[in-house]
């Protein structure tokens, strides 16, 4: 008895270095690109996808590194990467904890959660509420796409079909409040019911910069402007958790229910509005 | 004793740590092709016609109909309602239509899509609470694939009444390899069948049927866990695999992905149970009265049996003096329900055990009490009038108690979890577990095994399979105990029906009871026979082999003698339904997020009589991954469902499943009340730890957050439902 194993039947092209990458998205703009692969084996595995042509950028070493200031992350550094720099935020380097399990954080990709586009996406929200900016090049040059304008719809980007993401930029958080949120239904290997990243800088006892952004509640990842309005108008009011439920548009679906998300959005943040007014009380009292 | 209560290594264990055991997906037999399934996309409709996609290219593809079936179209099990492929009727979505075959899986799963099967739509049923007496006809005259009342006592006059109605949902066995079998033709014009696989035994009976002669053997191939999900429906994949092989004149092997397996194969049956009690201003229990409606599926697989043990342990481990339990298991338009680790007992016990929270709320006393109170000693009569002994209620009652006096570990934060609010609750629950075939069940299977002597080796011949329980440890310790010898000394033969007897299915936590008992039968009559033949009176199995004129092959063989002193009734169902019980207490610590209804276990700590631990690491491991599985059960496990009963949860990323992170810190305790018919005195223990975590976990979320869950399963989606319904009733 013998005989081997299925394998993929398609053609794959090896990028070794950025430029060669550029060439090869330009020339198979069809061509479906592999990262770490932790998205593509699923949805490969499911029947959900069957590429004609892949074209894998695992090996591109210099797409890999994490800035010293740990601000700057190149796209193919690896949740694993990103959870053991000593610089990167602290809420980034908690979210790179949750992605799937340890292989996954070992395979897995910054680049790869963010072009992969899923409104689940683990990483997405933090992006958001940390001003990201997404950096993407192709043989036509560079350009710099800011977090807030990248998912177009669901799972759509803004990039163009020759144009790959090359890196990402955070500004420093300082001082700011900043809260990471993952809801799934069990500890590790699960997908986000529910994902929360918030930012709130206050200068003086006044919020002067509000980013409250979700996962899960709608097609996108996407902000919750109203809130955010509410917070910079009012201050640190935990009612103003209460207007997400205008800012999101969760479904039911095999995951989880509208009303269930809906209401776990509203409560996660009004906890973390209530913990902050407590902290900067306290702080204002010393 | 040597070998009888330590915790030997398992004779698999390396093999398959280290990737070498050999599972069916791992053989090639040359010239292979593989098969794949065309399924029913309508749960109720005429089949109007199938055909070939004309624009697909069809070389190389075999297609099998119902038409080609050789022999009978049906999956011999209790009744021969079910067939092998649908032929006129779809009766449920995912239901085989078709077969094709090709020399590659994925050109076999490309030709399934590419066979085209016109339906006439037929009404659908799919609401179990509207089968019976439904115009919509699915099996006999009102869709009731088994009715059961079993009644004891005189009613009370007086009492107060507490009426409670629970619910479970469906449960998914999620072995971790799929169904698989390969078949391929003998040189005698018959075929081999070599699958994952329980009960090698059903897969043949199905097949002789299917095929219209004998000339078939089955072979069990390295089973990647089953959980009762390879008791039944490995009938139904050889059969597929078979009527290939046959068509394509070459071996066919068929894998079923997971989401394909998920969709199709059977799940735990989900259930209603109502439940009316009267009791005493004292909290003891005067009446209990159940009525239990479980739902079948399209067709009958195991369903009749489900809902006898369901019955049989409706009024958890306590004892009653009035006793009324009926129950149904009816037929719906949805994929059939079979076997699942517990058959039946954990959806009434889980119903018993919320129960008796309920009875201890509504008299404002201690769940705790109420159970004390009310438990089974030595000599309590059942709902069948079997006098009860060897009982371990109280005991592991008792023990689990003492240990959860230990301090509970520590909170270790986790990632992303923010400013959750955790709030936390300890939840007890017991249950008892039929040993066992029920009634005359074991008397009717006659449990066979046999040991052969051969080249100074002990082969244990045993149709009783290995499916990860570790049976074959087992059964090696029990030999090498009776006959005083090392373990390496003795061997497990290799599972096929041409060289194993029959020793009845792998299920209903009899293989170490009940099985290992012919087994160690064997071994006493092996040393006999060799006293016999030597002459010489020793004891010492070396004596006697030294003593041997010849070298030839020596075999003893036995058949299982049930007690002579059980008695049961199949029509008027009273008697001793089961040789005896397994009896278990489990107690869990949990963390419920107030905000997100998510649930995070502390601690399981359980107590479980498990008559004589053979091989105490085993045991300890069944018990564990049991209680994980029901905790798992209790508030993860979810198979969400169309309007038409097609399952959306069909991967391991949407049915969840608890991981390692999820699993809380075990406290696993044994108490041995030994039972005279095991061997040392082993009960069984494969299904017990299904029985009691789920009402465990209600319990502990009731203490939490003070609402009342009596629906399994409790996902934090159902939690805050709860909750919500909770808060708005205050308001009133």
């Amino acid at each position: 008895m013998s005989g081997p194993a299925p394998t993929y039947g398609g053609a794959v092209v090896t990028a070794r270095d950025l430029p060669e990458a550029l060439a090869l998205r330009a020339q198979f703009p069809e061509a479906v690109v592999l990262a770490g692969g932790t998205d593509l084996m699923v949805m490969m595995e499911a029947g959900q996808l069957r590429p004609g042509r892949v074209l894998n950028l695992w090996g591109c070493a210099g797409l890999r590194t994490i800035s010293e200031d740990g601000g700057h992350f190149g796209a193919l550094a690896t949740w694993t990467d990103v959870a053991r720099h000593p610089a990167v935020h602290p809420a980034l380097r908690e979210c790179a904890r949750t992605v799937g399990a340890l292989q996954i954080q070992n395979r897995g990709t910054v680049g790869g959660n963010i072009v992969n586009a899923s409104p689940a996406g683990d990483s997405l929200p933090l992006w958001l509420a940390l001003d990201a900016v997404f950096e993407v090049a192709s043989l036509r040059g560079a350009r710099r796409i800011a977090a807030a304008d990248f998912w177009v719809g669901y799972r759509r980007t803004a990039l163009a079909p020759d144009e790959l993401l090359t890196g990402v930029t955070v500004a420093p958080a300082g001082a700011d409040a900043v809260l990471y949120r993952k809801v799934g239904t069990r500890l590790a290997q699960a997908i986000s019911k529910v994902v929360v990243g918030a930012r709130i800088r206050q200068v003086e006892g006044t919020v002067t910069e509000a980013r409250i952004a979700l996962g899960s509640v709608g097609p996108v990842p996407l902000r919750a402007r109203r809130v955010e309005a509410l917070l910079v108008e009012r201050g640190l009011d935990p009612d103003a958790a209460d207007a997400v439920v205008d800012d999101i548009a969760p479904i039911d679906d095999v995951r989880s229910t509208a009303v269930w998300r809906r209401q776990v959005a509203q409560r996660v943040l009004r906890r973390w509005l209530v913990e902050q007014r407590a902290f900067s009380a306290r702080n204002a009292r010393q | 004793m040597k070998n009888i209560g330590i915790g030997v290594p398992r004779g698999d264990g390396v093999a398959k740590v280290t990737g070498k055991a050999i599972y069916v997906d791992d053989l090639h037999p040359d010239g292979c092709w593989h098969g794949a399934t065309v399924r029913a996309s309508c749960a109720h409709a005429r089949i109007v016609k199938i055909e070939r996609d004309p624009a697909f290219d069809w070389t190389d593809v075999v297609i099998v109909t119902a038409r080609d079936i050789p022999g009978e179209n049906v999956i011999a099990l209790i009744t021969d309602d079910q067939p092998c492929l649908a032929d006129g009727v779809v009766r449920h979505v995912e239901e085989a239509v078709a077969l094709v075959a090709a020399p590659e899986r994925e050109r076999a799963l490309d030709a399934a899509r590419h066979v085209r099967i016109t339906y006439e739509p037929l009404p659908v049923l799919i609401d179990p609470e509207q089968s019976i007496g439904s115009p919509i006809r699915i099996y006999g005259e009102n869709n009731v694939f088994k009715q059961i009342t079993i009644r004891r006592g005189d009613p009370p006059t007086v009492g107060r009444v507490v009426r409670g109605v629970y619910h479970v949902g469906h449960q998914e066995q999620l072995y971790l390899e799929p169904q698989g079998m390969i078949a391929s033709a003998r040189t005698d014009a018959g075929l081999t069948l070599i699958g994952s696989l329980q009960c090698p035994y059903y897969v043949l009976k199905a097949l002789k049927r299917l095929l219209g002669h004998d000339r078939v053997n089955v072979v069990q191939a390295t089973t990647g866990g089953g959980f009762g999900g390879k008791e039944d429906y490995p009938s139904m994949i050889a059969a597929h695999a078979a009527l290939l092989c046959l068509k394509a004149g070459r071996p066919v092997k068929m894998i079923y992905r997971r989401d394909e397996d998920i969709r199709a194969t059977t799940k735990r049956h989900p259930a209603r149970v109502s439940i009316e009690s009267l009791v005493a201003p004292d909290g003891r229990l005067l009446s209990w009265k159940a009525d239990i409606l479980m739902d079948g599926g399209a067709y009958n697989t195991l369903s009749p049996v489900v809902i006898s043990r369901g019955l049989l342990h409706a009024t958890g481990p306590y004892a009653c003096p009035h006793v009324e339990l009926s129950g149904a298991v009816v037929a719906t338009h949805s994929p059939p329900n079979g076997a699942f680790r517990g058959f039946g007992a954990p959806q009434t016990l889980f119903a018993a055990e919320r129960h008796m929270d309920r009875i201890a709320r509504e008299l404002g006393r201690s769940p705790l009490e109420i159970r004390r109170l009310n438990l089974y000693r030595d000599g309590d009569v059942t709902v069948t009038g079997q006098t009860l002994y060897d009982v371990g209620g109280a005991a592991v009652l008792e023990e689990a108690l003492a240990a959860a006096e230990a301090p509970l570990p520590a909170v270790a934060a986790q990632p992303g979890e923010g400013g959750a609010s955790w709030r936390s609750g300890r939840g007890l629950a017991l249950a008892f577990h039929g040993c066992g075939f029920t009634g005359n069940g074991e008397a009717w299977l006659k449990g066979k095994a046999a040991l052969e002597l051969r080249d100074s080796k002990l082969h244990i011949l045993t149709g009783a399979t290995e499916i990860g329980q570790g049976a074959e440890t087992i059964f090696t310790q029990i030999v090498a105990e009776e006959l005083g010898i090392s373990l390496d000394r003795v061997e497990v033969a290799r599972h096929d029906t041409a060289e194993v007897p029959d020793s009845g299915p792998t299920v209903a936590s009899r293989t170490t009871m009940v099985v290992g008992a012919v087994v160690q039968e064997t071994a006493r009559r092996m040393r006999a026979a060799l006293q016999a033949e030597t002459g010489s009176t020793s004891r010492d199995f070396d004596t006697l082999l030294a003593a041997r004129t010849v070298d030839s092959p020596l075999r003893t063989d036995h058949t299982y003698e049930p007690d002579p002193n059980l008695v049961w009734d199949e029509h008027r169902y009273s008697g001793d339904a089961y040789p005896t019980f397994g009896w278990s207490c489990g107690i869990v610590d949990l963390d419920v997020d107030e905000d997100t209804g998510v649930v995070r276990y502390r601690r399981f700590v359980s107590a479980t009589d498990v008559g004589r631990a053979i091989n105490p690491v085993l045991a300890i491991g069944q018990l564990e991954g049991g209680a994980l599985q029901a905790l798992g059960w209790a508030t993860l496990e979810e198979v969400v469902r169309d309007d038409v009963g097609r399952v959306r949860s069909d991967r391991v990323t949407t049915y969840i499943i608890p991981t390692s992170v999820d699993s809380p810190q075990m406290v696993t305790r044994l108490v041995e009340i030994p039972y005279a018919g095991g061997p040392f005195g082993a009960k069984g223990i494969g299904e017990i730890p299904m029985d009691g975590p789920a009402a465990a976990v209600a319990a502990a979320i009731e203490e939490a957050l003070g609402v009342v869950l009596d629906r399994l399963p409790m996902t934090p989606e159902r939690v805050v439902a709860e909750m919500n319904v909770a808060l708005s009733e205050r308001s009133f």
